[in-house]
């Protein structure tokens, strides 16, 4: 039973952790442009002089 | 220009939106970036591929015709768009998004503590369980229920009733009953179920919202292309620029060759001919000389011309044709969305069961308490979780799957109406044909021919040499090199190939040849004759026979003379009706409406927007002009009329899906109702039930994947 008083917080926590993390990822557009996201891994990068 | 090439660190920059639909691979958007950002006074670009556009941040002194051409260096069509920002339908499937990620984050959370409340914890454990659930869900359920709130409180104030009615009420009842439990330690609190309840609602809400953003994002937002305005000659012989929306009747427009008139108004000077494809459907340029009048919208081809106007703004054609639209699109709001035809029957059945069950259970003397709790139990059960998503779920996957194909649906009404119709109607330029004359006869030119006519070609805007020009290009001929080119307007194009005079342009003699033609003259060499056709768009035979296959009748209404429609017609096997103006199609509609049919209008010109607007259905190609593409339900890209056929095929077996969808959500709740009824429901049985339903409603919707091929 004394496990739960730390663990039920910490599962919490984590959550609202991830909610928060969701929340700032949809503000800052990283859902805004799925398809484009899959396709950039195939661009070369710049080549370096 | 050059002088924004350097760009200073403190310049302000501007941000401007072009949608680019020809982007297709990884490729395009590294091309467009890096051709981009080299461009003397680009500071930055950046691809958003899924709704096919490009963010340029750029020096403030660019133009926004100035970025087009930048955008073409790299090889791209582009068109400008407006500013998005502060669009309700944007910021609404935001705020779903927002919604369902409260309600899954809830959802999981009360999962984790319901799952030892299943598995017999008792006593303090579970209170303590269900305090802590019910602290989760309060906030949850006021945060991500207010979409439902809402619409179920804006039916009501209407005495309507829609499926957010039963869904508010269910949940409300429900949260306020388990929190009773929770006070008096009761065995059952249903904090689950209501979560779960409103993520897989909120899931189905936000997968109609994304589908309609994403074909906006394809369609609507593309700048008005009418003419913004016209040189006009003043009192003292002097030009200056005036803005559409100042031009007054009486005053002289210069109207250069190759330019749209902002106004209607009487030819004073000159003597051109104009394209009326926008307005009429007419394929052939027709001539203009002083006295005629001339429309608003018409694009002059060949020698600049004084126009005297005649009325502008909300007076001219363009502006009737505009309001003949809005009228028509009128009656298509009518329409009632599936679900909500579904919500008229299951919501008063809902409640009706759920009230009988309390009222049985009072008479048999359980108590209002044990009866308030079956009632309850009822609702959760019967709440039309899995019917919420039946229906968005299978439209969003054909939406996906027919826009890798090149089809954009604008919403989830316009493939519910797609799959009703039984009776096509086609506009004939622009949509059956490609509504751009192409020259059929270049492979009799010989290599030298070819080659001064693409040097020639290449110094005009005329769409004749454009046509040449593009089809040239796309051989692979390579221009000759050829000295002093200059065009007289209405006349043609000259020059001079290893000294000898060279020249494309109007016939001398008329050749009697359907449609339009130009001739090159090399030298005293015998002249040689380009001939141009509006060449039938692929796959119209193939889409025409199968949309009779599914018993769909399909005959023609075209703006043009019946002398070009009868050969379309006649090769097509249909029957047309010519010469018609917008409200004579609006009106072919109206009776074929009146007569029973559901009629699918396939169309592209702005005199096709009224009909569009009032077809039951409508679809018209990228290439159409704006008002076409406002008005379609359905946009496809490219050449081919397949996507027509393709479209509503897919529409129908949407349909199908979305109704097993039905008989499969509703049938699984069946079997758990008399249980509910029976007083047997526990929230475990209630959440199995949901998920469940839900799931198989999901995979079901899956298989629509294939439904484009």
């Amino acid at each position: 039973m004394t496990g739960l008083v730390l663990l039920i917080p910490v599962a919490l926590g984590l959550g609202l952790l991830g909610l928060a993390g969701f929340f700032w990822s949809v503000k800052n557009g990283q859902f805004d442009d799925a398809d484009g996201a899959a396709l950039r891994i195939l661009i070369d990068d710049e080549d370096q002089p | 220009m050059n002088a924004a090439s350097i760009l200073k660190p403190s310049a302000v920059l501007m941000q401007s939106d072009f949608s680019v639909p020809a982007m297709r691979c990884a490729g395009c958007i590294s091309k467009l970036e890096r051709g981009l950002s080299q461009q003397p006074g680009i500071a930055n670009a950046r691809v958003n591929f899924t709704a096919k556009r490009v963010s340029i941040s750029h020096l403030p002194e660019l133009t926004v015709p100035q970025l087009v051409a930048a955008i073409a260096e790299t090889g791209f069509e582009a068109q400008a768009i407006t500013d998005q920002q502060g669009d309700p339908a944007v910021a609404e499937a935001h705020q779903l998004l927002k919604a369902m990620a409260v309600a899954g984050f809830a959802m999981m959370n009360i999962m984790l503590l319901s799952v030892s409340v299943w598995s017999g914890a008792t006593g303090v454990t579970r209170d303590l369980f269900h305090w802590l659930s019910a602290m989760i869900a309060l906030p949850t359920v006021i945060y991500a229920g207010q979409p439902f709130f809402r619409s179920a409180w804006s039916a009501l104030r209407k005495r309507r009733t829609n499926m957010d009615v039963p869904i508010s009420i269910g949940v409300s009842i429900t949260t306020m009953l388990s929190l009773y439990e929770t006070f008096n330690h009761g065995q059952h609190a249903y904090f689950d179920g209501v979560v779960m309840l409103l993520f897989f609602l909120l899931t189905g809400r936000w997968l109609d919202a994304v589908m309609r953003d994403r074909a906006r994002d394809g369609v609507s937002a593309l700048l008005k292309q009418t003419a913004a305005g016209a040189m006009v000659l003043r009192a003292d012989g002097k030009t200056e620029w005036v803005d559409g929306s100042a031009l007054v009747p009486g005053m002289e427009m210069i109207i250069a060759a190759g330019e749209r008139l902002a106004a209607d108004g009487i030819v004073t000077k000159g003597k051109s001919s104009f394209d009326l494809s926008l307005l009429t459907g007419e394929s052939a340029a027709q001539s203009v000389n002083m006295g005629d009048v001339v429309h608003a919208g018409t694009l002059n081809i060949d020698a600049p011309v004084t126009v005297r106007v005649t009325a502008s703004g909300p007076d001219t054609a363009i502006a009737d044709i505009a309001r003949l639209m809005e009228q028509a699109g009128q009656s298509k709001s009518v329409y009632v969305r599936i679900a909500d035809r579904a919500a008229r029957f299951y919501a008063p059945a809902v409640h009706t069961l759920a009230l009988t069950s309390f009222a049985g259970w009072m008479i048999a003397g359980a108590g209002w308490h044990e009866s308030l709790l079956i009632a309850v139990a009822v609702l959760i059960i019967t709440c039309p979780c899995a019917l919420g998503l039946a229906v968005p779920a299978a439209q969003i996957v054909v939406a996906g799957a027919l826009m890798r194909a090149g089809i954009l649906v604008k919403d989830g009404s316009a493939l519910e109406r797609l799959a009703e119709v039984d009776l096509a109607m086609f506009d004939k330029t622009g949509t059956l044909t490609r509504g751009r004359p192409e020259p059929v006869n270049l492979d009799q030119a010989d290599a030298t021919q070819k080659s001064v006519l693409l040097a020639l070609a290449r110094a005009s805007r005329h769409p004749l040499s454009e046509a040449i020009r593009r089809a040239l290009e796309a051989e692979g001929v390579v221009a000759a090199d050829i000295d002093t080119v200059r065009e007289v307007a209405g006349s043609g194009i000259y020059g001079s190939f290893n000294g000898i005079n060279v020249s494309l342009g109007r016939p001398e003699v008329e050749i009697s040849h359907e449609g339009m033609a130009s001739q090159l003259q090399i030298g005293v060499q015998p002249p040689f004759a380009v001939h141009f056709a509006d060449m039938m768009r692929p796959h119209a035979e193939e889409t025409v026979a199968g949309l009779k296959e599914m018993g769909i009748t399909s005959a023609i209404l075209s703006g043009d003379r019946a002398v070009s429609v009868a050969p379309v017609a006649r090769t097509l096997g249909l029957t047309a009706q010519t010469s018609m103006l917008p409200q004579d199609k609006l009106d072919a509609i109206a009776r074929q409406k009146a007569a029973g049919f559901k009629v699918l209008m396939v169309g592209d010109g702005l005199n096709d927007g009224p009909a569009l607007a009032a077809g039951y259905a409508s679809m018209a190609p990228a290439s159409a002009s704006d008002a076409g593409q406002q008005a379609a339900d359905v946009v496809f890209m490219g050449d081919s009329l397949a996507p027509v056929a393709i479209a509503i095929r897919a529409a129908q077996r949407t349909q199908r899906i979305v109704r097993q969808n039905f008989v499969m959500a509703i049938g699984y709740n069946a079997i758990a109702v008399p249980l509910a009824i029976g007083g047997y429901v526990t929230p475990l049985i209630a959440a199995a039930a949901m998920s469940g339903s839900s799931l198989i409603v999901v995979a079901n919707a899956l298989r629509l994947r294939s439904a484009a091929r």
